[in-house]
């Protein structure tokens, strides 16, 4: 496994991938309406030290993007500037043709974007169930004074989120496991249950931090097949940051290769394949291994 | 559909209702055959007050989280806005005890709560250690406030000076509150069966509130701020509600407190208080309301029933705490107790490991 392109064997049909006005290109089928994330200039400092610098990308409405790059190079920076846990030094981000600027992390969401994290964060002492319902929060109003005084419409919602839960985690097969405390699932149980989470927020743009880390071969096949059937049901965009080669050239779309915080290469996953500039940042010039 | 069937969350709510409604029954049946001392039975009001105080701090402490020092401060906003509101009603002719103190009770529960909602807004922007402390440095505002505070009643009005009592510019009127002397002259209008109400419907705001919409995200603010942001939970909002809540609560609960004396003075309710109240919560357990409700009563009765041997009381009260606090991290009790819950859980079975992955 020593060249980018010995990867995305099993990969069904190429996307057409087009080039739009603004910066970048997107998938032929999302032209019609606006794009579920356009970044401008994107860029945030730590103390003089450019992070990530002049970030641009745009990623159609239902489009499956990769975000690649070597450790460090910036992959999650990307991702907390784009759900504003840190908040951008300049540039813009459009999500869902509106600008986020001045927003907030819970704001963002509300707008439209969900993520995962690399090092999972689940509201550990909650079930199962309680963390996909706190995902459910927005989707459904019930007031204080009605939950305190157990009106009617306390017991109709909480069984509304309770249904809606189950039918979420159903897509992962975790109904099973809702009773359970989040905290005592297996690695892999928690991952999936992240997502579903997010998905919970009814998000138009879904960030997928390391979906596959710590996943064994069988695992992550699952999850490649599961994240292509959340997009065709949901009708989403999904960001992703992975490691995973096979997982990364196989079911991405449009892929955005990120090295010391610059972009070093936007296109299909043939065209990065090939691409010098990738293979120097990854392999390095001579012969080695990274996966 | 069996009891040990029910979803675990249902069972320790009807466990929680439970131990309140059997002590109470207990009590009152051994007071009938008046098997209750006259210190004890002097005692109930105040139990009946702190339980209802530990439950409601348990709602910022344990359930959302953070530490606030400054509990005795709501209670005794509940507890000189009570006296003021019950000061008045009586001058306009109402006799009914129990409107008296429902009156106050309702009234002190909103003002103490506005008062936890205004302090809560600074306080809110801060986490951890600095906001136990300005929650401290808030009780002892409140505190010293109502210390300089000089409040009358009479046929005009309320009347209210922060200079002395002769400044209220009263002819012939009550005064309800008189500065560092505090309130005098309460109608000792609460009963062991108010507090007992009080106690019940802390408890049931405090767990409705926890099994919510609203307590599952005050729950998710506390376990990964990062992750309930993540999900569009506004965080300062749940955390302020859950503050505000537990500050009317213990507003409440003040009402309660100092209708069961005669005066109450504002130094009583200081950092101490505010210690003591914390106390009960940690030895209850975090976010164990039915641990609140134990660890108050009995922490309150131990130095009644210990009164006997005077000289070493506060030396045994200082050993059970210990006691308690390191008694479970042993391993001798915790098979015991590891024993018993397999015991009442047989139902639950852990979740199948799934093969080939490393725990985090």
């Amino acid at each position: 496994m020593s060249k980018l392109t010995d990867f995305g064997k099993q990969r069904r049909e190429t996307t057409k991938m087009v080039p739009v006005p603004s910066v970048s290109i997107m998938p032929e089928r999302d032209l019609g309406s606006a794009p579920a994330l356009e970044c401008l200039h994107l860029g945030i400092e730590f103390g003089g030290l450019k992070a990530v610098d002049d970030f641009n990308i745009t990623v159609g409405r239902t489009e499956i993007c990769g975000l690649i790059g070597p450790n460090g190079a910036g992959k999650t920076t990307v991702f907390n500037l784009l759900t504003k846990v840190y908040q951008p030094t300049r540039g813009t981000i459009m999500v869902d043709g509106k600008d986020t600027a001045g927003m907030n992390p819970a704001k963002v969401n509300q707008l439209g974007v969900a993520r995962t994290f690399q090092n999972i964060r689940l509201f550990n002492t909650m079930t199962v169930e309680e963390n996909v319902m706190v995902g459910l929060h927005n989707q459904r109003h019930c007031g204080l004074a009605t939950s305190v005084l157990r009106l009617p419409h306390h017991w109709k919602s909480e069984r509304w989120y309770q249904e809606r839960a189950l039918e979420l985690l159903d897509i992962f097969d975790m109904t099973g496991l809702a009773t359970h405390e989040a905290g005592s699932l297996p690695y892999g149980a928690q991952r999936r249950l992240e997502i579903v989470r997010a998905l919970a927020t009814n998000p138009k743009l879904l960030l997928l931090d390391e979906p596959a880390a710590g996943m064994n071969p069988s695992e992550t096949a699952d999850l490649m097949e599961n994240i292509v059937k959340i997009r065709d049901t949901f009708q989403i965009a999904i960001m992703l940051i992975e490691h995973d080669m096979n997982l990364v050239m196989n079911i991405c779309e449009g892929l955005c290769v990120l090295n010391f915080g610059k972009i070093i290469a936007k296109g299909t996953p043939e065209e990065i394949q090939q691409n010098e500039a990738v293979i120097e940042a990854y392999l390095g010039k001579q012969k080695g291994g990274e996966a | 559909m069996g009891f040990m069937h029910l979803k675990p969350q249902t069972h320790s709510t009807v466990i929680t209702y439970a131990i309140v409604v059997v002590a109470f029954i207990v009590v009152t049946l051994l007071d009938g055959m008046g098997l209750i001392s006259n210190s004890l039975s002097g005692q109930l009001v105040p139990i009946c007050a702190y339980v209802s105080l530990a439950v409601s701090l348990n709602l910022v402490v344990g359930v959302s989280g953070e530490l606030s020092l400054g509990h005795a401060g709501f209670m005794s906003v509940g507890a000189f806005t009570g006296v003021i509101v019950a000061g008045c009603l009586a001058r306009m002719g109402v006799e009914s005890e129990l409107l008296l103190f429902a009156g106050s009770a309702v009234v002190g529960a909103v003002v103490a709560g506005i008062i936890g909602f205004l302090v809560g807004i600074p306080v809110m922007r801060l986490r951890g250690d600095y906001l136990a402390i300005v929650t401290l440095a808030f009780g002892e505002i409140i505190k010293n406030l109502l210390n300089n505070f000089y409040i009358g009643v009479d046929d005009a009005g309320l009347h209210f000076s922060m200079t002395d009592s002769s400044s209220l510019g009263m002819s012939q009127g009550t005064i309800l509150i008189n500065g560092p002397k505090g309130a005098v002259g309460i109608d000792k209008i609460s009963t062991f069966v108010l507090g007992v109400v009080v106690v019940l419907i802390t408890v049931a705001v405090v767990l409705n509130l926890m099994h919510s919409r609203d307590g599952r995200a005050i729950m998710a603010v506390r376990d990964n701020r990062i992750a309930a942001e993540s999900v569009g939970i506004n965080t300062t909002k749940y955390r302020l509600i859950a503050f505000t809540v537990a500050s009317a609560l213990a507003g409440m609960a003040g009402v309660l407190y100092a209708m069961n004396y005669s005066t109450v003075i504002p130094s009583q309710f200081d950092f101490n208080q505010s210690i003591l109240i914390l106390v009960y919560v940690v030895l209850g357990g975090m976010g164990n309301i039915s641990g609140s409700i134990i660890s108050a009563a009995f922490l309150t009765v131990l130095p009644e029933v210990l009164r006997p041997i005077n000289n070493y009381r506060m030396l045994i009260y200082a050993v059970v705490l210990i006691l308690v606090m390191v008694v479970p991290h042993t391993k001798v009790y915790q098979r015991a107790a590891d024993a018993l819950r397999e015991r009442f859980h047989k139902a639950a079975p852990k979740p199948a490991a799934e093969g080939g992955e490393a725990d985090e």
